[in-house]
């Protein structure tokens, strides 16, 4: 053997070799193998998908929540003109009136001008309102959390100024809540969806990385190692592998979200921005959507870990079990 | 220290491997295991090595009788065991040195604390100037030696050794067998599994002969 004993032709040597040095102590599982580095691609791509799909439910929750609180903010008073009727004190009556039910914030009343521009889609500029019998409108503001009693605001409307119509938008109301409601269900049955996804994914990718490294849990055990002991290395070293992966794909989709962002601000008015806004909002996360993202990687991180806790500890459960069952003895390599 | 009493071991509904053992291994003791191919040598090294549990019949390790042992107590045990794997069981990513030190590293040990013992030892088995190599660029021998170095580095009571020369030339294999006999001296029990009869005849010491799953014992 080329590697025989030295101690002797050492020891007569007048000085003594320098002491070999040692490297520093690598961790007890490889830091970096294909299989990490495929499980750390694996879990960005998730990421990046689960916090993009956070985010555009987000603000697909925010544009039907704005729809709907728009809409449902105001309720409109409507006086149709009579012979016997004095328009202006009618407004002001009915405004008055309105205003006396709790639940009401504010009331205006439509001016001349302001009705006229109103009927300029229909009726052309210059329009002098005095020689139309066109009906005015009041407009008031309500409290959306206690809304006044509107059935009562009505009957009270009809028995002071018989043609006044109150319209609390009702059935626009109830129409865009409900596709409000539909909407949002849609997007949190698609976040539901891709998180389950993300998380069997990083369940399987997280199990199959491991796999690759379950002599290096046999050898642990066999030289002693308390299985908290095996589980806490492999944690540290899957949870590495998480964070890289799970920070990279949500700085992406904050990325994309800030760009998109970006570019509707920079190309405000022009129709294809006005199209992106009138269907999906304003690209804007706010606090809540990184919140979202840093919720989403500490989701992922502490998935990957426990998995790798969890499949480290069933391993050793199961040499251990073969142990106590010789028929399996086959499956345990020979000592 | 180890007490084994009418031992018996089938795998599944098989033919019983081992049968009706009784025998003891005693503190400080020295023997070789031997028998045929196919004899349940290393059957019997998993028993003692705590990895495996008798169909039937009792056996003490370390006054404690290993069917009452809880699973969370074994590694406690285990590591009062030296064993060397035939086929070594080596961690390719770590360096000589790294898997020699491995059994003080699990146990929670300093670097610092063992450091010298570690370069010690892999001098006195002849690996002083290979501790920074990995496994796959060793010979077979030179892993051999690394495996003996982790299964000794932590002093065991007992040491369990399957083949541990079959990859060595003789005189490794003599120099290997001075180091268990060494360690045997300073108070550790030895059990060498081997076919070697050479080996064998180089040493006065008990001998364990398996044959046909039934054990004699010459002293």
């Amino acid at each position: 053997m080329t590697d025989a004993p030295r101690e002797t032709t050492q020891e007569a040597q007048p000085a003594r070799r320098p002491e070999m040095k040692v490297r520093p102590t690598a961790p007890i599982v490889p830091p970096a193998n294909v299989s990490g580095n495929a499980l750390m691609l694996v879990i960005a791509i998730m990421a990046f998908l689960a916090c993009l799909t956070f985010g555009a439910v987000s603000m697909v929750r925010a544009t039907a929540a704005s729809w709907q609180s728009q809409i449902s903010r105001e309720i409109t008073i409507q006086i149709k003109p009579d012979d016997d009727l004095d328009m202006e004190k009618a407004l002001t009556e009915a405004r008055d009136l309105a205003l006396t039910f709790s639940g009401t914030r504010d009331g205006t009343i439509v001016d001349k001008a302001a009705t006229a521009r109103l009927l300029e889609p229909w009726l052309g500029e210059g329009l002098n309102i005095d020689e139309l019998p066109v009906p005015r409108l009041v407009i008031v503001t309500i409290d959306e959390q206690a809304p006044p009693d509107f059935s009562a605001m009505r009957a009270a409307l009809a028995e002071k100024i018989p043609t006044a119509f109150l319209d609390d938008h009702r059935t626009w109301v109830d129409r865009l809540v409900a596709m409000a409601r539909t909407t949002a269900f849609i997007g949190t049955g698609v976040l539901v969806l891709v998180f389950s996804a993300m998380v069997l994914t990083v369940i399987f990718a997280t199990r199959g990385a491991l796999s690759g490294n379950r002599h290096i849990v046999e050898v642990l055990h066999f030289v002693g190692a308390e299985a908290s002991f095996v589980a806490s290395e492999f944690q540290k070293h899957f949870l590495k592998i998480s964070l890289k992966g799970s920070v990279a794909g949500g700085f992406l989709a904050a990325l994309f979200f800030a760009v998109a962002g970006f570019w509707q601000g920079r190309s405000i008015a022009t129709p294809q921005s006005d199209q992106a806004t009138a269907l999906f909002g304003t690209f804007s996360m706010g606090a809540t959507g990184y919140l979202g993202i840093a919720g989403t990687i500490v989701v992922i991180a502490l998935l990957t870990t426990l998995t790798a806790r969890f499949t480290v500890m069933r391993t050793i459960h199961e040499i251990d079990q073969i142990r106590s069952d010789p028929s399996r003895t086959d499956q345990l390599p020979d000592p | 220290m180890i007490h084994f009493e009418n031992v018996g071991l089938r795998y599944g509904m098989g033919p019983e491997i081992l049968r009706d053992l009784t025998f003891d291994i005693p503190r400080r003791s020295f023997q070789f295991l031997t028998g045929p191919s196919g004899a349940g040598k290393t059957t019997l090294l998993r028993l003692l090595f705590l990895s495996l549990q008798p169909t039937r019949g009792i056996i003490r390790t370390f006054d404690r009788e290993i069917s009452a042992i809880p699973r969370d107590e074994l590694p406690m045990l285990r590591r009062r065991i030296g064993i060397v794997f035939q086929d070594f069981r080596l961690l390719d990513h770590l360096t000589t040195y790294e898997n020699v030190a491995l059994p003080l590293r699990v146990r929670g040990k300093e670097e610092s604390s063992y450091r010298a013992d570690v370069l010690e030892l892999l001098k006195w088995v002849g690996l002083g100037e290979r501790i920074n190599v990995l496994p796959p660029v060793l010979s077979g021998g030179e892993k051999q030696r690394a495996a003996i170095a982790r299964a000794l580095i932590d002093r065991p009571e007992l040491l369990l050794a399957d083949e541990p020369t079959g990859n060595v030339d003789p005189p490794m294999a003599r120099r290997l067998l001075s180091l268990f006999l060494e360690l045997n001296r300073l108070g550790t029990a030895v059990v060498i599994a081997t076919h070697d009869l050479s080996l064998m005849d180089q040493v006065e010491a008990r001998r364990m002969i398996l044959s046909q799953g039934r054990l004699d014992i010459y002293d």
